[in-house]
């Protein structure tokens, strides 16, 4: 599915005299298949942008196509929307409601009239995907579960859906480090394997550095850089001014590129910055 | 949808209406809302209308806000218009099958809803130039007499304002949730009265969870930091008549006295 949003604003109290413009004219396009990271500062309109792309909020200014199809149309039927675009919220736990865990997973499911066998496969599925064991958890009450527990079945409500397109927001936000890589590895293998495409709202470098393809950031509801990694990460000093810095390897590069070193690659990760490292060093040795 | 309620909010901005002392203002608000539903008359409403854009103004919260906090209850007031036209006996002046309109129908109906208007928008002005301490401050003093009788007036109060408070809260909780389980492909807005009430389950549970939540942590918070109500507790801002109040009681009283001279109450 392809996502394309043409000057997209959303004014939160339009007209009062404390209004917010949480989106500010923004426009890109999300091909099928792209996993795109979209990161900001805190309040900088990442979660406000990703509602208006569910149909949950309805833009100010500008439009919003999923397929060709204009959101913004109000003939269009946002549940049909909704159900291609599953949309993981930030802290998903409050939306627990059911007595079981697999209940709960099954209520995405159900409101898409699955049949129950159908049901009990995408369930099985989803809590695989996110790392819960179905024997030891499905009969549980998701209230007797602990923080990161409760968030896997979160995830796994919508996972559950077989959305089209993915929108995660700050999934991994509070969880501990192991965790959090668990479900960053499956939302990777998601996008690699069953082609679902992906947008991951983050504010951590770090995070989304080695993971997407493409990175999206914002700042106070405008978009400053678009692009992939590497490009977006050349911006040092924009990044920096807006509060978002670049992953520590990054960075330590740019530190020894001030101090005289010569290193031409954006390195992402500790391997790349040790290689690009170790060739400034040969190459200094052979002057 | 749901944010546009304005109920309870307190609305910061400088003004005199925002600086007058709540004791006044709670008691001033329980004579508009005797006046409006002592008011009979066209005429009548005409005053009460000037009254309170008169305040509005005063107060400088924009009228557009004000109004906003009606949208959501425009229901509650259709609703009683209609009952009032269609069920009220009387000259029937015009007639459809088992429906019938009586003119004392319409004029009941209308003033039915004048007053529901003029009563929601009092009362938000109360708590909108209202700070939750304030007002606190202010409902606990002058329920204090009742103290001789055993009402607990500072626990009252207390509780007053901590439900006030938790209004806007519990709204947006409940906008937030409504989001997530539509994302899920619930619908809160079609279907029959039964599959409706139903469809509400995915609503309320996570919304009693998450209040009895904030209850459990607000009183650990307020345990924790040794709060205990009642006797002895002094205050940082005592309350304090100024000269605004008087004029304000000077604009009270000529407006109560400008009803009664018009014969406008009965
Ligand atoms: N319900 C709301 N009513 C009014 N203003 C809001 C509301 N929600 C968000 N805002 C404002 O809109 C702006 C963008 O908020 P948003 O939640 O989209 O930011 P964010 O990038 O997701 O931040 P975070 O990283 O903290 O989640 C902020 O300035 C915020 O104060
Ligand atoms: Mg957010």
């Amino acid at each position: 599915m392809s996502i394309k949003i043409e000057n997209l604003s959303y004014i939160y109290d339009q007209g009062m005299p404390f209004e917010t413009i949480a989106v500010d004219n923004i426009s890109f396009d999300i091909e099928n298949g792209e996993f795109v990271g979209i990161i900001g500062h805190t309040g900088s309109g990442k979660s406000t942008l990703i509602q208006t792309i569910n149909g949950l909020y309805k833009p100010s200014k500008g439009k919003i196509f999923i397929n060709d199809i204009d959101l913004t149309d109000k003939k269009v039927k946002k549940s049909d929307i909704r159900k291609k675009v599953g949309l993981v919220f930030q802290y998903p736990e409050y939306q627990l409601f059911e007595e079981t865990v697999y209940k709960d997973i099954a209520f995405g499911p159900k409101n898409l009239n699955l049949k129950a066998d159908e049901i009990d496969i995408r369930v099985k599925e989803s809590m695989k995907l996110v790392g819960l064991d179905f024997e030891k958890l499905n009969e549980v009450s998701p209230f007797e579960l602990s923080g990161g527990q409760k968030r896997r079945v979160a995830i796994a409500g919508v996972l559950a859906m077989n959305p089209e397109v993915l929108i995660l927001d700050e999934p991994t936000a509070g969880l501990d480090p192991k965790a959090r890589d668990e479900i960053l590895k499956q939302i990777e293998i998601l996008n690699k394997k069953k082609k679902v495409t992906v947008l991951l709202v983050s504010h951590s470098m770090e995070e989304v550095a080695n993971l997407v393809d493409r990175l999206i950031v914002l700042d106070k509801g405008k978009k400053v850089l678009d692009g992939d990694v590497r490009s977006v990460f050349k911006e040092y000093e924009l990044l920096t001014d807006i509060g978002l810095g670049v992953p520590q390897v990054t960075e330590l590069i740019n530190k020894l590129n001030l101090r005289g070193c010569n290193i031409k690659e954006t390195v992402l990760n500790v391997e790349e910055a040790k290689n690009a490292i170790l060739k400034q060093l040969r190459g200094d040795s052979n002057d | 949808m749901i944010r546009d309620i304005t109920v309870g909010q307190y609305y910061p901005s400088e003004s005199t209406i925002h600086d007058l002392d709540p004791r006044f203002k709670i008691i001033a608000s329980f004579i508009y809302m005797i006046s409006i539903f002592a008011v009979e008359s066209i005429i009548g409403y005409g005053v009460v209308t000037l009254f309170i854009v008169f305040l509005i103004k005063m107060s400088k919260i924009p009228i557009k806000y004000i109004l906003k906090g009606l949208k959501p209850i425009m229901l509650i007031i259709i609703f009683a218009f209609v009952i009032n036209v269609f069920f009220t006996p009387g000259k029937v002046i015009f007639e459809y099958r088992i429906i019938k309109v009586t003119s004392e129908g319409l004029y009941r109906g209308f003033f039915m809803a004048i007053r529901l208007v003029f009563l929601i928008i009092g009362t938000s002005l109360l708590t909108l130039t209202t700070s939750p301490l304030k007002l606190t401050d202010g409902i606990e003093k002058l329920l204090n007499p009742f103290k001789k009788i055993g009402l607990p007036a500072h626990e009252l109060a207390m509780m007053m304002t901590i439900s006030l408070r938790f209004i806007p809260t519990l709204l947006e909780e409940t906008d937030k949730i409504m989001k997530a389980q539509m994302a899920r492909g619930a619908d809160f807005e079609s279907g029959s009265i039964v599959n409706r009430a139903k469809g509400l389950i995915p609503l309320l549970v996570p919304l009693f969870i998450s209040a009895f939540q904030r209850a459990d942590d607000l009183a650990m918070a307020m345990e924790a930091r040794c709060y205990r109500g009642g006797d002895n507790r002094t205050q940082l801002k005592v309350l304090k008549y100024t000269r605004k109040d008087l004029i304000g009681s000077f604009v009270l009283i000529l407006y109560v006295a400008s009803l009664f001279a018009f014969k406008m109450v009965w």
